[in-house]
């Protein structure tokens, strides 16, 4: 069958490509509805360093999506069964330790290799998950959540279990759905939100407190801390949450920011803090990331930091896409229909 | 129901590369005919597929799907017949034998030699027969048409903003199609180059679904060379 591949060939420029593939390589699944990450941004903006534009383009974009299963060579699932996409490829040399999006050789789906924005995904049979009970619109984010997930399932691991109060720095999307995350995960525990915009901390409704960055109150104390800001943001988000957090605490590390950021190591050594990155995630975190997303009151909560777009029928409505998400505080999502 | 229909009745070999059907040729590693069935398989809304083949080229047909492990309990071959419509209504037969008739059938009409069509093409073509009866997949002329009665000067140069360029699938409400088909002259059906024209010419209307421009359609070597480049495979000169 021959599938038509909508590459990036170069910043804000998509070119069709054709690729055969056959019926019997793993599960074979229409995408049905895509979200936008600031990491596909980045790399249709050109905001990438050009040897990295150079190395990893022409490619397909995306790497958040739910479908339908269009056929299954494997008979895991069956024909019209809806899911969603894994786009970590474990390189298939796993260690029990290891997580499989740390792998050496892993490869990410729209980081060097096609995402999702094809007429048809094959995949193997365990890089897809069911789900049931969500629209296949708020299932798209389904990896973003499972990003947070994650974060969420490595704290628990390395964090002291003293947890009254965490932490989160950032007033994007990732911060509302890591909140989302850490309340269903650790109900006990207290969650403040630290933000700039303030309109934008309003949707934080459902967490304990919110305070904008520069009107932190002078008692105020975490025990744990998620960097969630990025770019810019990271170096004052760092610096806040080292002169907030209480001692011995985890700072999980979520913000991918381009330059190096300056840290204030002589606190962290006196506090005796441990510093933690979380990046991407596996099939486990994408399990958990559906069950809580069935739950009907996150799904509620998500769903208002979603953007629906027209849906996409030709390039023309793929830069009209990136043209939207500009302009999108959130999530943009939108149905694929090429 | 909805069933597909692809039509692939021919046995020109006018390519001068090969001896055998354009359409049993390989594009890359599989014959044409493979890629255009294969993309019908992924359409989740299609019942049934049958493949109409000139009766000279069953057996090889039935090899082809055996050798590609294409699913017989989806994929059946119907005999061809002497032209493009004859070779439909041959199909509507063999569905009708098995399924029976029903007003609620469908069927999309597809070139065995167009195998760069997309899901959204066919998906589009079923949702639009279910709706409105009739449909023509269609893209605009972005070439001037000229029209010439006698094959030596022009007559007319339509403005080239209302004229389209017909593309495949097509697809009907099948007992409507057979209904109106009956009710055509022998004059009228020997005019028939394609089967929209006979929603035409009962002026039953034909909704246009927009194609694709790599929607091509492989009849000249030209054609084939450059549907091998576009998927990398290899040339033959």
């Amino acid at each position: 069958m021959i599938n038509h591949i909508y590459q990036l060939i170069n910043p804000g420029i998509i070119s069709a490509k054709y690729d055969d593939i056959s019926l019997d390589e793993g599960v074979i699944i229409r995408p049905e509805y895509m979200a936008v990450c600031h990491a596909d941004q980045r790399y249709y903006m050109g905001k990438r360093d050009a040897k990295i534009l150079k190395k990893k383009l022409p490619m397909a974009l995306i790497h958040e999506c739910s479908g339908e299963v269009a056929f299954d060579s494997t008979k895991t699932y069956t024909a019209g069964q809806k899911v969603v996409l894994i786009p970590n490829v474990p390189s298939g040399i796993s260690a029990s330790e290891m997580y499989e999006n740390y792998g050496k050789n892993v490869k990410f789906l729209s980081s060097g290799h096609d995402g999702f924005m094809r007429e048809f995904v094959n995949l193997p049979a365990d890089r897809v998950v069911p789900f049931n009970n969500i629209s296949s619109s708020l299932a798209s984010i389904s990896e973003f959540v499972s990003v947070a997930v994650h974060a969420a399932n490595r704290f628990s691991k390395c964090s002291h279990a003293l947890r009254n109060k965490i932490g989160i720095w950032g007033d994007g999307s990732l911060s509302f759905v890591l909140a989302n995350v850490l309340k269903e995960t650790f109900p006990d525990s207290k969650i403040a939100v630290i933000g700039k915009n303030r309109s934008k901390l309003m949707q934080f409704i459902f967490v304990d407190e919110t305070h904008t960055a520069d009107n932190i109150p002078h008692d105020f104390e975490v025990d744990h801390a998620f960097e969630c800001a990025g770019g810019e943001g990271s170096y004052y988000a760092i610096d806040d949450i080292i002169r907030y957090i209480n001692p011995q605490g985890s700072v999980m590390l979520m913000g991918v920011s381009e330059n190096k950021i300056a840290v204030n190591t002589r606190d962290i050594l006196e506090k005796g803090l441990t510093f933690v990155g979380s990046s991407r995630s596996g099939r486990e975190d994408f399990v958990k990331a559906i069950k809580i997303m069935e739950i009907s009151k996150v799904q509620k909560r998500l769903g208002s930091i979603i953007h629906e777009d027209k849906k996409v029928r030709s390039i023309k409505d793929i830069h009209r896409v990136f043209a939207t998400d500009l302009n999108t505080p959130f999530k943009t999502v939108f149905k694929w229909d090429m | 129901m909805i069933f597909g229909a692809i039509v692939a009745g021919g046995i020109g070999t006018r390519m001068s590369i090969s001896d055998i059907p354009k359409q049993f040729m390989m594009l890359g590693n599989k014959p044409i005919i493979i890629h255009t069935i294969e993309k019908f398989i992924l359409c989740t809304k299609l019942d049934y597929i049958f493949v109409g083949v000139h009766k000279d080229w069953t057996a090889y047909m039935e090899n082809l799907l055996d050798k590609y492990s294409l699913d017989r309990n989806k994929v059946f071959i119907a005999e061809g017949g002497k032209d493009r419509n004859s070779t439909i209504f041959n199909i509507i037969s063999a569905i009708e034998k098995t399924h029976g008739e029903s007003t609620d059938h469908i069927i999309v009409t597809h070139d065995c030699v167009r195998p760069f069509v997309s899901i959204r093409i066919i998906n589009e073509n079923i949702d639009c027969a279910l709706k409105y009866g009739a449909c023509n997949t269609a893209i605009h002329s972005v070439d001037t048409i000229v029209v010439s009665e006698d094959g030596d000067s022009i007559s007319d140069i339509p403005d080239r903003r209302r004229m389209f360029l017909g593309q495949t699938p097509q697809s009907f409400n099948m007992s409507e199609l057979k209904k109106l088909y009956s009710e055509l002259t022998e004059e009228e059906k020997n005019i028939l180059t394609d089967a929209c024209k006979i929603f035409y010419l009962r002026n039953k209307p034909v909704k246009i679904v927009a194609g694709d421009i790599s929607n091509i359609k492989i009849t000249t070597v030209s054609d084939y060379k450059m549907a091998q480049a576009i998927v990398g495979g290899k040339l033959f000169d």
